[in-house]
């Protein structure tokens, strides 16, 4: 073999070699960006049962994970987020007390994508009520309308957020059910977190599910009920 | 050359009144910048009250809007002629003061670099969309109204273009009401009686800018302003004034006999600090009772007195605008009735709200910019009203 066909055969070699190592991580992250291809059903919807006769009195694990997982700073002040929050409830009649922790109640009929004026809150056909930060003019009308006080506006630039969960100054934003969980086949970072269990996650369409069995033996109720909004969160013993 | 001298003093004067119109609308932009710079944070809105300062400007700006085109409306599709005369100034505010409720409302938003995806993408549900065309429709519909005035040619179209300008603003402070009427769960919203509410006030509010306005230009032409339009203007915006309290009070009377809002009123007109405050002193006192005595009083109902009655009407204006958008928002939103609520995130309580002056200085470029398209626009074109004949107003 002639000195040039040699030379010939290794550039040849060297530059797909090199092409491939150039490629194969754009290929690699496309595949990754591009995420599933399926899309979600509404043959799935999904819920929470929250047990509120086992959310202790001053536990808040579901709120240091969700600010954890979520990228959220943890602050109190009436400008900062908080996706979710315990509240504590006292009756004003018998007295009876009660603690439960209270987020987006991912509503079917949700108020806050009714008054959208660009449509940046959505609901997924899965049930999950979102906000497309792409969209969000940051008007704030959802947080008006919503009936749970559920949404947070941003009211300051954000650093180090969390890859998965995109948020922005200026716009608003609110518990996702941490969807990027879920569609990886994950619980919610909040009802991993409990340590009583209070916070049964599941898909309220399929019979069989732990959530829809629950939900059929006990009590439940709806936040705000009469507001005809049926809601994907429900709470026992309120 | 002694002549001349007033005239030059005029000029002067006219510069300087647009100097300082142009200083107020460049620190509106500087409020915008900080809050774009900086987000929110830099105002006093937060969480609980995420409507402020800027949105009632805003609201005041476009419901005034709205109503001042009633004196457009009377002229064009009642055929009053006195008020046929002022129909051209009447259009002019309209589009001043929209131009500068809107300016507010959208520099407010936490994006409003984002405002082509406002007019790009459409959520036919939301009453905010909808306001989007009204808003940008009312501009044409007014310009067109204008052009029909002023061009001789026209002329023939004054008359269906006012009927649409009729119709467009009807639906446009409508539409204004419903964003608050559309509110579900707040209970100082979720009225019906919202948007005819709003309608009516846009009456006597729009009136009044009329009124200050009407009454600066004729000092500034050194003209008088007959008798006879000046009684006819004040006793319909004695009559408008009357209007909005009454539905006022029936907002407030419904409320009062609902066990459930019972709480919400006792709030806003007894125990809630600032907002009982505004609302009986500010708009009982200053925007209703001093305005009609001094409208209807014997002796009084000069036109001095006129624009004192209107400058309060204004006054009287913000102060309700204040009690129901943020006394509205202040109120907490009841998430669990018949319990005492605790929480980080001011459940169960009172919202806590202090203005900051960036909001004070965004709301008034907003003013400023209506000020400018207004004495721009009176300078350069024939706004000003030409009295019309003895001879036609007996006709009347």
């Amino acid at each position: 073999m002639s000195e040039t066909n040699v030379q010939r055969r290794q550039f040849l070699k060297s530059s797909v070699g090199a092409a491939a190592v150039m490629i194969a991580p754009g290929m690699l992250l496309f595949d990754m960006a591009n995420g599933k291809t399926e899309a979600v059903s509404s043959k799935v919807r999904w819920g929470m049962l929250i047990d509120t006769a086992n959310c202790a009195d001053g536990c808040d694990d579901c709120v240091t994970a969700c600010n954890k997982e979520n990228g959220l700073s943890g602050g109190l002040s009436p400008t900062d987020s908080q996706w979710i929050r315990k509240v504590e409830l006292k009756d004003k009649h018998s007295g009876r007390e009660l603690s439960l922790p209270m987020m987006c109640q991912h509503c079917e009929n949700p108020p806050c994508v009714d008054v959208c004026p660009t449509g940046s809150s959505f609901k997924r056909a899965d049930g999950i009520v979102l906000v497309d930060k792409h969209l969000c003019i940051g008007c704030r009308y959802c947080m008006m309308a919503c009936p749970y006080k559920a949404r947070s506006f941003v009211h300051e630039p954000l650093h180090d957020q969390v890859p998965d969960v995109p948020r922005g100054k200026g716009t608003v934003e609110s518990c996702t059910m941490c969807v990027h969980r879920v569609d990886n086949g994950q619980q919610p970072a909040c009802a991993e977190a409990c340590p009583n269990k209070s916070i049964l996650f599941g898909n309220l369409n399929d019979p069989d599910s732990d959530i829809s069995r629950k939900i059929r033996s006990v009590a439940s109720t709806e936040i705000r009920a009469d507001l005809g909004l049926n809601t994907g969160i429900r709470y026992q013993g309120l | 050359m002694l002549n001349q001298s007033p005239f030059q003093f005029k000029n002067r004067l006219f510069y300087a009144l647009i100097a300082a119109g142009g200083l107020v609308v460049l620190m509106g932009m500087y409020a915008m910048h900080m809050m774009e710079q900086h987000g929110h944070i830099v105002t006093g809105m937060n969480n609980q009250i995420v409507w402020g300062i800027p949105h009632v400007f805003a609201i005041f700006l476009i419901v005034a809007a709205s109503g001042v085109l009633n004196v457009s409306s009377i002229g064009s599709v009642f055929n009053k002629p006195a008020y046929k005369a002022r129909a051209p100034l009447a259009g002019l505010l309209s589009i001043a003061m929209l131009a500068g409720g809107l300016a507010v409302l959208m520099l407010d938003l936490g994006r409003p670099d984002r405002i082509i995806v406002a007019a790009t993408n459409y959520n036919l549900t939301s009453v905010f969309a909808w306001n989007v065309l009204l808003y940008s429709g009312m501009f044409a519909a007014v310009a067109v109204y204008l052009w029909t005035m002023m061009e001789k040619r026209m002329k023939p179209w004054s008359k269906p273009a006012g009927l649409v300008v009729f119709a467009w603003r009807f639906i446009l402070t409508t539409g204004t009401g419903l964003i608050f009427a559309f509110l579900v769960a707040r209970q100082a919203y979720g009225s019906a009686l919202l948007p005819p509410m709003f309608i009516i006030i846009s009456f006597a509010w729009g009136l009044a800018v009329f009124h200050i306005v009407q009454s600066a230009i004729y000092e500034w032409n050194n003209k008088t302003l007959d008798e006879y339009v000046q009684k006819r203007m004040r006793n319909l915006m004695g009559v408008f004034v009357i209007a909005a309290l009454y539905f006022v009070v029936a907002y407030h009377m419904t409320n009062l006999y609902f066990a459930r809002q019972a709480e919400f009123e006792h709030f806003i007109l007894s125990s809630g600090g600032i907002y009982p405050i505004l609302f009986w002193v500010g708009y009982g006192v200053l925007g209703n009772l001093l305005p009609l005595l001094l409208i209807y009083l014997p002796g009084l109902g000069s036109t001095r007195h006129v624009i004192l009655a209107s400058v309060l009407i204004i006054l009287g204006g913000f102060a309700l605008l204040y009690v129901l958008v943020i006394g509205g928002q202040a109120f907490p939103l009841s998430i669990f009735p018949g319990f005492e609520v605790n929480s980080s995130f001011g459940d169960g309580e009172i919202g806590l709200y202090q203005p900051s002056i960036l909001e004070f200085l965004l709301g008034l470029g907003g003013v400023g910019i209506a000020f400018l398209i207004t004495a721009v626009g009176i300078r350069v074109l024939d706004f000003v009203p030409h009295e019309i004949q003895k001879m036609q107003r007996n006709s009347e």
